[in-house]
């Protein structure tokens, strides 16, 4: 787009000119006391000083406009995939309904050939309040309001992990609703989700964790499939060790922060609506244990 | 101290400047229109998308009488202000009466309205979209009406103590414009809640 | 008339002097106490800033807690624009437009004092919240929802307790008194003028103020229709932006910004005024192209209704409807510009003196420029899908309101304080204010603006490290240091000036407005001889009867 070379000639221009004016038109020491020329107006400066002006709007509106449509009115592949993301007080839910599963914080997607572009097509909705999809190196924000689907696509030709966070104000803690976007190979993309379609991976060494799972309420937020855990409140936990992070991206997903996590979400992230929990060590780290099997 | 910039004799005849009064009552209403407008905006923006509950055709009786009340009333009012200006106090006192009447029948009217349809069906305005769409615009028209009352009967009680002289003409036509743009909101509001949905 | 601009306090009874203060219905004692009270909100405004800044120029600061910084940029916002800039440029309207046109006082003098203590209220009610939250119980704090207070994080689920009604009455309150200002304002200039003071030979400032009053009649309300409707929505039960009854939360985006939009328009407006009698006085030439720039202003009044949703580029509407609100606002730049040619115009050819209110008046177009290109920039909808709720924007409407109004209001501060106490303020001081002033002003908002470009969004209490936002966030926060250094000069010149300043006599500037024809202060009757005007300029007149301006005009 060229709005921009037009503006820094604007710039420039202007700018000179004022540079210009206050060094010639200083009043100088040994300047005589009388008024300079008093100049009222001009009408021909006015024209050209509107005229032109609006011939510069006219061309960077069009060209504006244009852009919109391509981005906003663009034909959808037949091969794009589709994601609906769901955006919580301060989480990211990602339903790949064509796959079949449901993912959280992390959301993965293939890398997309110009010749043959599969591109991934976000259907943006909210469960609470209004939050913003936004990851700078693949497109431009997109809202997700309640009560107001949207849809925006990204359509990304380079592998890797681009980062990006909620961009609308949504509460305690909006500053830590981080998005982590891994745009990985075809074949990379397919096996990650042969792997989450599976259902929660079942090892009777952790018994006693999955029995306080369900003793301890944390089915009432969470799902883990292939377990009677079906809570929609909070992140789906089937594949949980899959994930690099957790807290939507502000903790790296190692034992020990995950133990602190349980124990109390508010050390890393005050405000989260995840509440402390009440539980002994020796629980905690039947817990832990147990989740730490979900990969 | 201050000086005097030009000789006075220098300029111009005559100089004539809109009353302040007639101004300020005209910025007043332009001020309570914008606020109108948007609750206007509203409901129409909601017509039709309430979930559940009673539409308006379902519950809404057209209150025709009370509101060609309140727009003769503003012929009325005219009335009563060029009685004024004449000196015909004891009329402009009586059409000023009318008026008043013709305005708190329009309030007892929708009093009545309302009462029937909360108690009587339950409608609120916690029942859907357009209940509170409703109650709050007409409830806001009806608050503008009731200021507008109170102003009138402020005024005819210094008629009914004589204290109204026709030099006074000029405040009761602003005070009238006011009642003037209740009685245009009325229309407006009318065709959107009535006619409209 | 030398005694009354010395302390009255020295031989009258303290207690009557504040009863004179409290219930005076005089335009420019009111005046006065709008800008007093804005200078006192600029203070808190600016400490709060600070706050944030110490959190921000580290990553994973944990100075403050994350409630506590969203209470910080709530408040800041909301007291910027209603309890800062407002009243500051309604206390300047107020002092100087019945001067300048030469009457005695303003149309509605005691809708005046009570415009001026509603809005005084809500500023305390607001910042009553900050002390309530322990003494009432579910009285919940400072307001937290950001200064546009966006649906449904508003209501009654996601915010319990009371500490966004703090927000909807405070400003329902003074949006009554904004409106009684407005209409003094607009009644005023219509209907107040001395004779031969045509609306054609008005003062730009006049003009200014005319327009700013009849936008604040069309956009305040707006707001306290929406504000409303959000009090029927969590204390009766409404549904007017509950999503779960169908209900729209951009219909509050909407309403919202029909009234945010231009209320940025009602804020530079009257700056604009300043500098259109500010800059002819330094240059020593009259405004150049008056008729085109009440021509300008008007329409930068209607044009500015039209624009609201280029803050909703990201809302998800379509595509027509996105580039609607590009070409308005596009559009809207160009009698902007227009003003900004005509002020070039009126400096070329001058004999410029740099006292300390052209120094600001200059800065405040090479800086108004710059935040004028930055909002092209994000008229273009492209553009702000990227940088739209980021730091990019945060920079680009701090430029506007402090390198643009600010910088102005402190201009006006300078010109027209011997006007307003009989002294000159100090220009060493004044230099050195102006001065810190700018490179703190330019550390903080010009390198604000990469964090922006590099993603960081705004309203957020703290980030991660390694995103490349540390170093810009840090020089962003010295230079609010600088700026709060600057202020405090600024501050101490106007105290020591008040009491010790220069006499300054009834025209220190060589001016050529009315408000120059009377003593400083002025008498309680402003003038003792209403004047009657045949041009512009009634004191170039007067100085030059060989070559009057109704000779030209």
């Amino acid at each position: 787009m060229f709005g921009l070379e037009v503006e820094g000639a604007i710039f420039v221009v202007v700018f000179s000119l004022l540079a210009y004016a206050i060094v010639k038109f200083r009043q100088r020491k040994g300047d005589d006391d009388l008024e300079p020329p008093q100049i009222y107006g001009s009408n021909q400066m006015e024209l050209a000083w509107t005229v032109l002006p609006v011939l510069i709007v006219v061309v960077l509106f069009l060209s504006t406009a244009q852009v919109i449509h391509r981005v906003q009115d663009a034909k959808r592949p037949a091969d794009a995939i589709q994601v609906t993301v769901v955006g919580h007080q301060f989480w990211w839910e990602y339903r790949y309904e064509q796959y079949g599963f449901v993912a959280a914080n992390e959301l993965h997607v293939p890398v997309s050939d110009p010749q043959h572009p599969t591109p991934t097509y976000l259907a943006l909705l909210s469960a609470d309040v209004d939050h913003s999809f936004w990851v700078p190196r693949l497109a431009g924000k997109t809202d997700l309001i309640p009560n107001h689907p949207n849809s925006m696509w990204i359509d990304p030709q380079e592998t890797g992990l681009f980062l990006g966070q909620c961009a609308q104000y949504c509460g305690t803690q909006h500053a830590k609703m981080l998005i982590r976007v891994y745009v990985q190979s075809r074949p990379d993309f397919d096996r990650w989700v042969h792997e989450q379609q599976q259902p929660a991976v079942a090892d009777p060494s952790v018994a006693a964790g999955r029995a306080l799972f369900q003793a301890k309420l944390c089915f009432v937020c969470h799902t883990i499939r292939g377990t009677l855990a079906m809570g929609k409140v909070g992140p789906d936990l089937t594949h949980l060790m899959s994930r690099d992070t957790i807290g939507s991206g502000s903790v790296p997903n190692t034992p020990g922060n995950l133990r602190q996590w349980i124990r109390n979400p508010g050390t890393f992230k005050p405000g989260s609506l995840m509440p402390p929990q009440d539980l002994t060590d020796q629980q905690l780290d039947q817990i832990a244990a147990y989740l730490e099997t979900l990969r | 101290m201050s000086a005097a910039p030009v000789d006075i004799s220098a300029t111009e005849g005559a100089w004539k400047l809109p009353s302040r009064g007639r101004v300020g009552m005209l910025c007043l209403i332009l001020a309570e229109s914008a606020i109108f407008a948007i609750f206007i905006a509203a409901y129409i923006f909601y017509i039709g998308k309430s979930l559940s509950g009673p539409a308006p055709r379902q519950i809404l009786t057209v209150p025709i009488f009370t509101s060609i009340g309140l727009w003769l009333s503003s012929f009325t009012i005219h009335g009563a202000v060029s009685a004024l200006a004449k000196g015909k106090r004891a009329l402009f006192a009586g059409l000023w009466f009318i008026t008043l009447a013709l305005g708190a029948t329009f309030i007892a009217g929708t009093a009545r309205e309302w009462r029937h349809l909360i108690y009587d069906q339950g409608f609120t305005i916690q029942t859907n979209l357009f209940g509170t769409t409703y109650y709050a615009l007409v409830g806001l028209h009806a608050s503008h009406v009731i200021i507008g009352l109170i102003a009138l009967s402020v005024v005819m009680i210094f008629a009914l103590f004589g204290k109204v002289k026709p030099e006074h003409h000029e405040r009761c036509e602003i005070l009238s414009l006011y009642w003037h743009f209740v009685d245009v909101v009325w229309i407006v509001v009318f065709i959107v809640v009535y006619g409209l949905s | 008339m030398a005694s009354e601009s010395m302390p009255l306090a020295l031989h009258r009874n303290p207690l009557s002097v504040v009863y004179e203060w409290l219930a005076t219905v005089d335009h420019k004692k009111i005046g006065i106490m709008y800008i007093v009270y804005a200078l006192l909100f600029l203070v808190v405004m600016g400490i709060e800033a600070i706050l944030m800044r110490i959190q921000l120029a580290h990553a994973n600061s944990t100075f403050l807690s994350p409630q506590v910084f969203n209470r910080l940029f709530t408040l800041h916002g909301t007291t910027g624009i209603f309890f800062v800039a407002m009243p500051i440029l309604f206390g300047f309207g107020n002092y100087l437009v019945p001067l300048m046109i030469g009457a005695r006082d303003m149309a509605f003098p005691r809708l005046n004092a009570f415009s001026f203590w509603m809005t005084a209220f809500g500023g305390f009610l607001l910042y009553g919240s900050v002390f309530a939250g322990g003494a009432i119980s579910q009285g919940g704090s400072a307001p937290d929802v950001g200064w546009f207070a966006y649906a449904p994080l508003t209501s009654p689920a996601f915010s319990p307790g009371h500490s966004t009604d703090f927000w909807t009455l405070s400003l329902l309150v003074a949006g009554v008194g904004s409106i009684g200002a407005a209409v003094n304002f607009v009644a005023t200039i219509l209907s107040m003028r001395c004779k031969g003071m045509t609306l054609g030979r008005m003062p730009l400032f006049s003009w200014m103020n005319l327009v700013m009053g009849g936008l604040v009649l069309v956009t305040i309300s707006p707001l306290t229709a929406a504000q409303i409707m959000l009090m029927v929505d969590r204390y009766i039960g409404g549904h007017f932006f509950d999503t779960d009854a169908g209900g729209s939360v951009v219909m509050w985006m909407h309403f919202f910004w029909i009234f945010g939009h231009p209320e940025v328009y009602v804020l530079i407006i009257p700056c604009f005024g300043f500098v259109s009698e500010i800059i002819p006085v330094f240059s020593r030439k009259a405004m150049f192209g008056y008729p085109a720039m009440v021509a300008a202003t008007v329409s930068i009044g209607f044009v500015s209704l039209g624009v609201w949703a280029h803050h909703m580029f990201t809302v998800g509407m379509p595509s027509y409807g996105n580039a609607f609100f590009v070409l308005t606002t596009m559009v809207v730049a160009v009698p902007t510009g227009i003003k900004i040619f005509n002020w070039l115009a009126t400096m070329w050819g001058g004999k410029i003196r740099f006292a300390t209110p052209m120094l600001f008046c200059v800065a405040f177009l090479f800086q108004f420029l710059i935040g004028g290109l930055t909002g092209i920039m994000l008229a273009t909808a492209p553009f702000d899908w990227q940088l739209g709720n980021s730091y990019f924007v945060v920079a680009h409407f701090h430029y506007i309101i402090v390198g643009g109004i600010l910088f102005t209001i402190f201009a006006a501060f300078y010109y027209w304080f011997p006007k307003m106490t009989g002294r000159m303020l100090d220009e060493t001081l004044g230099k050195w204010h102006f001065w810190l002033f700018v490179i703190g002003f330019h550390l903080t908002f010009d390198f604000m603006h990469i964090p922006g470009l590099l993603g960081m969004p705004r309203r957020v209490y703290t980030y991660e490290a390694g995103r490349g936002w540390e170093t810009w966030n840090m020089i962003s926060s010295i230079g609010a240091a600088v700026q709060a250094v600057a202020i405090l000069i600024f501050v101490y010149n106007m105290i020591r000036s008040y009491f010790k300043g220069a006499p300054a006599g009834n025209d220190p500037w060589d001016a050529w407005t009315l408000e120059w024809a009377t003593t400083s202060p002025p008498p309680h009757y402003n003038f003792a001889m209403v004047p009657a005007v045949q041009s512009r300029r009634p004191l170039w007149d007067i100085k030059h009867p060989e070559d009057p301006d109704w000779r030209y005009e």
